[in-house]
């Protein structure tokens, strides 16, 4: 290069477009070649990932989420080849995580509430239908086994019968009735070809399977005598169907007692005097869920109860743990302390352990006549720990507290560390006392930091099923209530149990409760989040 | 280029993630292939409980072979496997055959995920009790191959003899010097299956039956004179000692094996851990509190057929020409050394006097109601069953029972 063409340059003229395209890709070419490639890798991993997504779920119609994956794809791949949107390439995972396991979740539980998804109303209306046909359907009483053979004759599928008892073989379709077949080809007592059909291998059978359990022979002209069906492909019974569906009425009759059932938009096939054909199938409820929460005798009752008992609990919880954690906290943080790195790590032991495994162990140790503390601590007296309802409630409290303070300790223990000393020194020096140092000062300041880790804690201990459910499991019960609640039971236990046990699910109840309580632990967050402030203004 | 390779390595992650959680939701596992048969045979998918996947595979493998179906043994936890199945039939991604408990049915057949099976002229070649339990009002949902009961295991080195009835069993245990002679699952909310042949033997069954011999849901037995007198007998029990709802099931388990106890009403379940520690066992009828015969409840396990699987055809040829003989059945007793429910494999397996033992008490086993109307008579009734045994008015605490069932029922 002349020196001349440097000199041109030199100017500080503004750069062209070209100059300034060049100056990026020049940029880029040089910024780090690898990291480049290593995009393009990264980036056609997930582009083949989400061609194979699309493919599958193609395949299988899904064209709802199909449209998401590939909005998706799109979008990444826009952000990520961009120049810019330097913070949505920050963002964009975050928020894929947050709409996949946090809205998406929260919008479901949220539809569910208003549906009566549940035991009974499990699926969709085709399913039911289908389901209550194929129950319906009633082998005729001291019917033989018919050997059968599935044949196929211009696209039509037929069975060939053979009568088990005389060895004739018959042959019949969906709309022709068994006729006789004279000339059929006999092997060990069975049909196996006919002139005229085209006899299908065990293989055709088994791959045509939804079209087997369509063929349903009517054994004579007469449909009171049954009809002949396959479940196996090799074996015919004769059956009678109990219900006959009326597409045009959307109505099922059973046919031994004339009743209708008819669709009377309750998810199930109701009869005049209210009677249901199980299954139903799923259908929004508005609602309902919600009215029944608060409304449901049964549930009222316990409702108000359990309530308050869960407030008690978990203020009790989150008090008692930061008290003690922040007592030992005090304590360990004093140089003077010997030995305080092991005493911390035994400290930390109960919060190492796995909470429902401890929940087990303590529901052991407080066993009445066997149990560790009844045993060894009392001396063999046997204190009721779980089957006495104010001790029950206590035990949760103590076993609650052993798990909960470690974290505590923790907390305290990092906050009190970002208290500087000479805020302490000076007010010694005014003439302060311990006390008057902790209460007015040490205190305060510890309360901005874990103020907010109260409130979550708060709503932690709110929901603690864990414990609840490991520990006495809700008990003892209730004895005046019939549904199986009991002293210890919080709202997250109770919903569990009514939505859960037994053999009938109500997951629309279920969801309609969680919202319930989503609205009351939010409400509570936010007022104190609300009054935390308050306290950081205090700084 | 200003982008962070951190960020580029997290999305990657994330977006994997989330195409998979996506065709996941949609259905792209393997369980699908099961659906689209096209030019092979088809392909059976299978849940069974982990613990037998092998007895199951040599069958599977030979199945195959025989007729070209591919079958698939899928394990599965056994806690999560009836509500899996509940939840995933309806959306089409569920297996073609479910391993379960004939208790189930009520809840399969209410919520319209099974399909009826038909055994033909197989039925005949299953022990009655079997049969029964695998049929839901008047259909076969299920193909039986296991029965399941409880019975008392007698540790021989304490005592010699069986007991004739209840009271000779703790009479004989405390003559050989123990303290709790006989032990029983309990806990604190009670455990009704392990007491009910006792309140059989007092002449009151849950349910009443009909015509037919299956359970009738509007006839309550649990209220009859005979369910007070069991009441009664409860309480008494609970004041002597001898029934306790401390004792749960690890704690029989201990206290039998470390001979403080010299009798135990369990299940074939915990023969392995009695025979393990050393115990010579002898496998007793169950001891009646009455004159009449104690019948404890028969559980039986068995295969259903999804209502939404697309090859039934195969479903059931597997089921009933292949898993309903005798060979497969004695295979998968290997596996869980419970009673076939196939006659013949049970005739065979019977030759090990333990399980010859479960298989005489189980002769007056009666099946486990399958009718959803049981699930509010579990609710209660152990509870109200342990309140008695800890001293509560056997009277009031029974009639409290009928009337939260009956009300829970209507």
């Amino acid at each position: 290069m002349s020196q001349t063409t440097i000199e041109q340059e030199a100017p500080q003229a503004p750069p062209t477009k070209r100059q300034r395209q060049a100056a990026r890709i020049a940029e880029a070419a040089s910024g780090s070649i690898r990291w480049m490639l290593l995009k393009i890798l990264l980036l056609a991993i997930v582009d083949a990932i989400a061609l194979y997504a699309a493919f599958v779920l193609v395949t299988h119609q899904e064209w709802l989420v199909l449209g998401v994956v590939l909005v998706v794809a799109v979008l990444v791949n826009w952000i990520y080849f961009s120049r810019r949107r330097i913070a949505a390439k920050y963002l964009t995972p975050g928020v894929i995580f947050l709409i996949l396991f946090q809205v998406f979740t929260l919008l479901y539980t949220g539809y569910i509430g208003f549906t009566n998804y549940g035991t009974g109303h499990n699926g969709s209306k085709d399913q039911a239908i289908s389901s209550l046909m194929a129950s319906a359907q009633e082998r005729v009483e001291d019917s033989p086994t018919y050997p059968v053979t599935v044949v196929e004759r211009l696209g039509t599928l037929g069975l060939l019968v053979t009568d088990p008892d005389d060895g004739e073989a018959s042959v019949g379709t969906n709309d022709q009735p068994l006729q006789d077949a004279p000339d059929a080809t006999v092997e060990g007592g069975r049909a196996v070809a006919v002139d005229g059909w085209t006899t299908l291998s065990f293989a055709q059978v088994i791959s045509r399977s939804s079209d087997i359990e369509k063929i349903s022979v009517p054994f004579s002209d007469d449909p009171n005598d049954g009809a002949i069906r396959t479940p196996d492909g090799q074996n015919g019974y004769l059956y009678v169907s109990t219900l006959q569906y009326d597409a045009a009425a959307d109505t099922m009759t059973d046919t031994r007692t004339g009743t209708v059932y008819s669709d009377t938009g309750v998810g199930a096939f109701t009869a005049e005097n209210g009677d249901q054909l199980l299954p139903g199938w799923q259908i929004t409820v508005g609602l309902d869920n919600f009215v029944r929460a608060v409304t449901d005798s049964s549930i009222r009752g316990p409702l108000i109860s359990v309530t308050l008992w869960t407030f008690v609990f978990a203020l009790i919880s989150v008090a008692s743990t930061f008290f003690l954690g922040l007592l030992l906290a005090l304590v360990f943080n004093n140089t003077r302390m010997r030995f305080r790195n092991g005493y911390r790590i035994l400290l930390i032991l109960p919060y190492a352990f796995p909470a429902f495994l401890s929940a087990l162990v303590w529901a052991g140790m407080m066993n009445e006549s066997f149990g560790f503390i009844n045993q060894v601590v009392f001396g063999g007296a046997s204190i009721p720990w779980l089957t006495d309802p104010t001790l029950a409630k206590v035990s949760v409290l103590i076993v609650n507290l052993w798990l909960g303070f470690p974290y505590m300790f923790l907390v305290c223990m990092g906050a009190l560390q970002g208290i500087p000393d000479d805020v302490n020194e000076a007010a010694a020096m005014d003439g302060a006392n311990p006390w008057q140092i902790f209460r007015r000062i040490k205190l305060p300041l510890l309360l901005v930091t874990v103020a907010p880790l109260l409130i979550s804690s708060f709503a932690f201990n709110f929901n603690n099923f864990n414990l609840i459910y490991m520990l006495t499991g809700g008990g003892p019960r209730f004895t005046d209530v019939s549904i199986p609640v009991g002293h210890t039971d919080i709202l997250i236990s109770m919903v569990y149990k009514v939505a859960f046990t037994g053999q009938t699910r109500d997951y629309g109840l279920a969801s309609a409760f969680t919202i319930l309580i989503f609205i009351v632990v939010a409400v509570i967050s936010i007022v104190s989040f609300r009054k935390t402030k308050a306290l950081e203004e205090l700084n | 280029m200003k982008v962070n390779k951190r960020s580029i390595a997290a999305f990657g992650a994330i977006t994997v993630l989330t195409s998979l959680a996506l065709a996941g939701c949609a259905g792209g596992s393997s369980d699908d292939k099961s659906s689209d048969a096209g030019a092979k045979s088809g392909k059976l998918t299978v849940w069974v409980d982990a613990e037998r996947v092998d007895a199951l595979s040599g069958a599977a493998k030979a199945y195959e072979k025989k007729t070209g179906v591919e079958v698939d043994i899928v394990g599965k936890d056994v806690d999560t496997i009836k509500d899996d199945f509940i939840q995933q039939v309806p959306t089409g991604k569920g297996p073609d055959i479910t391993m379960g408990a004939h208790d189930w049915l009520g809840e399969l057949s209410t919520n319209g995920v099974v399909a009826p099976i038909e055994l033909g002229d197989s039925s005949k070649d299953y022990l009655p009790v079997a049969l029964q339990a695998s049929t839901y009002d008047g259909t076969t949902y299920m193909l039986p191959y296991a029965v399941e009961n409880i019975a008392v295991l007698r540790n021989t080195d304490i005592v010699k003899d069986p007991a004739t009835s209840f009271d000779d069993m703790i009479a004989k245990g405390k003559a050989a010097g123990l303290a709790q002679p006989f032990v029983v699952e309990q806990g604190k909310d009670g455990n009704p299956y392990h007491l009910y042949p006792f309140q059989t033997a007092f002449g009151a069954p849950v349910f009443g039956t009909d015509d037919e011999g299956s359970y009738d849901p509007t006839d309550l037995q649990l209220g009859s004179d005979g369910g007070f007198e069991f009441a009664n007998w409860l309480s008494a029990q609970g004041k002597a000692g001898t029934l306790n709802t401390d004792i749960d099931g690890e704690i029989a388990k201990q206290q039998f094996i470390d001979g403080k106890a010299a009798f135990w009403l369990t299940g074939p379940w915990n023969v392995g851990a009695a025979k393990d520690a050393g115990i010579n066992l002898a496998i007793d009828q169950i001891p009646s509190p009455t004159s009449e015969v104690a019948s404890p409840f028969a559980g039986v396990k068995g295969f259903f057929v999804s209502s939404e699987s697309k090859n039934k055809v195969a479903a059931n040829d597997f089921l009933v020409n292949y898993i309903g003989t005798e060979d497969v059945q004695l295979e998968l007793f290997k596996a869980g050394n419970i009673l076939p429910a196939l006659t013949a494999a049970a005739d065979t397996a019977a030759s090990d006097p333990i399980i010859a033992g479960f298989q005489k008490v189980g002769a007056d086993a009666v099946p486990m109601p399958a009718i959803p109307a049981m699930g509010a008579v579990w609710e209660f009734w152990g509870v109200a069953e342990a309140a008695i045994i800890n001293g509560a008015d056997p009277k009031a605490t029974w009639q409290k029972l009928v009337d939260d069932v009956t009300a829970a029922i209507k």
